[in-house]
């Protein structure tokens, strides 16, 4: 059995892709007015008003180049994450994502194993509970994400949504923040993934994967027990599956 | 805490037994294997940072702009109509001036004559319109927003005259499927669909804020639509053509989208 399914793999690192261009071309937009207050009026909620994100961390090269990758990226991130989610409900994989009943317990033990305050591995299925929480999100906040860019890409056009969503000013930094908390999921993830599960990249990418190396069987925390020891394969290879 | 996935492998007393060893075997060959990882990833980023992406993408990006016009072109409805935020201020003072030339431009009568607006392309009658024909013409008032396309947004009452009813005073074709709007600001002008063009809130603008326009607001008449990116919007205006097909402009031939829709 592959861990992940073809679909879930390739959708993933399409995502990977769209949405580094996104965020990239999305902050070079955002530097040509760093900004959220409308002219001469004030903005409460932005401490770092007129401070333009490091170019180095921006893609599109200009305004006009920004916006078009921006704008040309969007149908790819809608597409492919239209396709990621009607595969997993369609093909049940949504099961191992959605939060289960003590999800919110779940996740305390698997921070209180990490803080060392609890020794074993909490059991797991496929993912462990903090997983779950950070999976399910994901989508959550990329749909946000959707909407909001939609409202500040349409506001006549669109402007029902927009005034939902408390007018352009708003909706724009709705939009931002939905891509902060992307821009921290994503950095959190891929630190997990390298520190705790880097046996799960190949998984991630021919579908194979190691049970025998999962973080549980490792009872790996953060960069502790990253590498198997030559004893945890058995001898007679009755510890792999 | 009760174990929750009872298909799930039991991990085995092997397993647990030799966890202790495997962090201190991890040492070396896990900063080798962080290093070698952040190291690509760090390249991969340096080479695609601040950069315009592959030039093989431009077609691409090209075919994408196409199809958005195609998507913003069935979303504009004459209807939907832009009502700023009661809470919003009007920008006043604070609304940006912006133009191409090297100086504000500024309708220099003596050697230039008196400023007119040319009206002509596919019409019946074309038209040379003074500032006192504009505001003799039935005037309309909104207050409105601005949308730049750098992301901000600005409040200011325009007054003017519907493009639409200056249309229909000339005359235009059903084959004019385009406008294009000319300036005196150096080579600046800007096309737009017709569609757009013919929206209520589409205005010959002569005064903002309850004043005749001033120098660096575009005087002596701009077009003003919130339905186009302000870049769309053509200041210093002089002409006004209508076309059987698209004109380009002073931005949209520089990369910035020709549709600009808002
Ligand atoms: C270079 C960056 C990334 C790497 C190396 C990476 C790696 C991985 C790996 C190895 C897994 C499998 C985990 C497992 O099997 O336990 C995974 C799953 C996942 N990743 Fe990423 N990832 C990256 C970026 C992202 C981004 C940007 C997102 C979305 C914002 C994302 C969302 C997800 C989700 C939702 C899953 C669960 C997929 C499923 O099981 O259906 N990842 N990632």
């Amino acid at each position: 059995m592959k861990r992940h399914h073809a679909v879930v793999r390739i959708t993933h690192w399409v995502n990977v892709v769209a949405l580094t261009i996104m965020v990239g071309s999305g902050l070079r937009i955002f530097n040509a007015y760093p900004a959220f207050a409308r002219k001469g009026g004030t903005f409460c909620c932005y401490p770092f008003a007129g401070r333009a994100i490091p170019a180095n961390l921006t893609f599109g090269g200009w305004l006009a180049g920004a916006r078009n990758w921006h704008f040309a990226m969007m149908w790819v991130l809608v597409a492919n994450g239209l396709v990621y989610l009607a595969f997993i409900y369609l093909h049940g994989e949504w099961r191992d994502l959605v939060p289960r009943r003590g999800v919110f317990h779940d996740s305390w033990q698997m921070v209180r194993f990490y803080v060392t305050a609890r020794k074993d591995h909490p059991r797991q299925g496929k993912h462990n509970a903090l997983q779950r929480m950070a999976y399910f999100s994901m989508p959550l906040v990329g749909i946000l994400a959707v909407i909001t860019g939609l409202a500040i890409w349409k506001p006549v056009e669109l402007s029902p949504l927009t005034n939902l969503l408390g007018g352009y000013v708003w909706a724009r930094y709705w939009h931002f923040l939905a891509m902060v908390l992307l821009v921290v999921l994503t950095i959190g993830h891929i630190f997990m993934v390298f520190t705790v599960d880097p046996y799960s990249i190949p998984s991630m990418i021919t579908g194979r994967y190691r049970e025998d190396l999962s973080p549980e069987a490792r009872n790996a925390r953060p960069l502790v027990h990253l590498l198997p020891s030559s004893a945890t394969k058995a001898p007679d290879g009755s510890a792999r599956h | 805490m009760a174990p929750r996935d009872t298909d799930h492998p039991p991990v085995t007393r092997a397993m647990r037994a030799t966890r202790g060893h495997a962090a201190e075997q991890a040492g070396i060959d896990r900063r080798r294997f962080l290093a070698a990882a952040s190291g690509t990833f760090g390249a991969l980023l340096l080479a695609a940072c601040n950069s315009e992406g592959p030039k093989s993408a431009q077609s691409l990006l090209e075919f994408a702009e196409a199809k958005n016009e195609t998507v913003e072109r069935a979303l504009l409805r004459h209807t939907s109509m832009d009502v700023p935020r009661a809470s919003a201020k009007i920008a006043g003072q604070h609304f940006p001036a912006y133009y191409v030339s090297d100086s504000v431009p500024i309708w220099d009568e003596s050697t230039r004559g008196l400023w007119r607006l040319k009206v002509d392309g596919m019409v019946k009658r074309p038209l040379e319109l003074s500032l006192a024909d504009l505001a003799s013409l039935p005037r309309i008032g909104y207050r409105l927003d601005h949308f730049c396309v750098e992301g901000w947004t600005a409040v200011a009452t325009r007054t003017g005259v519907r493009l639409a009813d200056i249309a229909k005073l000339a005359g235009a074709q059903p084959g004019a499927q385009y406008v294009d709007f000319a300036s005196f600001d150096d080579d600046y002008h800007e096309s737009w669909d017709i569609d757009s063009a013919m929206h209520p809130q589409t205005l010959v603008v002569y005064a903002q804020d309850g004043h005749y326009l001033n120098p660096s607001w575009g005087a002596p008449a701009r077009i003003y639509s919130p339905v186009k990116l302000g870049y769309k919007n053509t200041k210093y205006l002089t002409r006004i053509s209508f076309l059987p097909a698209r004109n380009g402009g002073y931005w949209s031939d520089r990369g910035y989208e020709w549709y600009g829709g808002v």
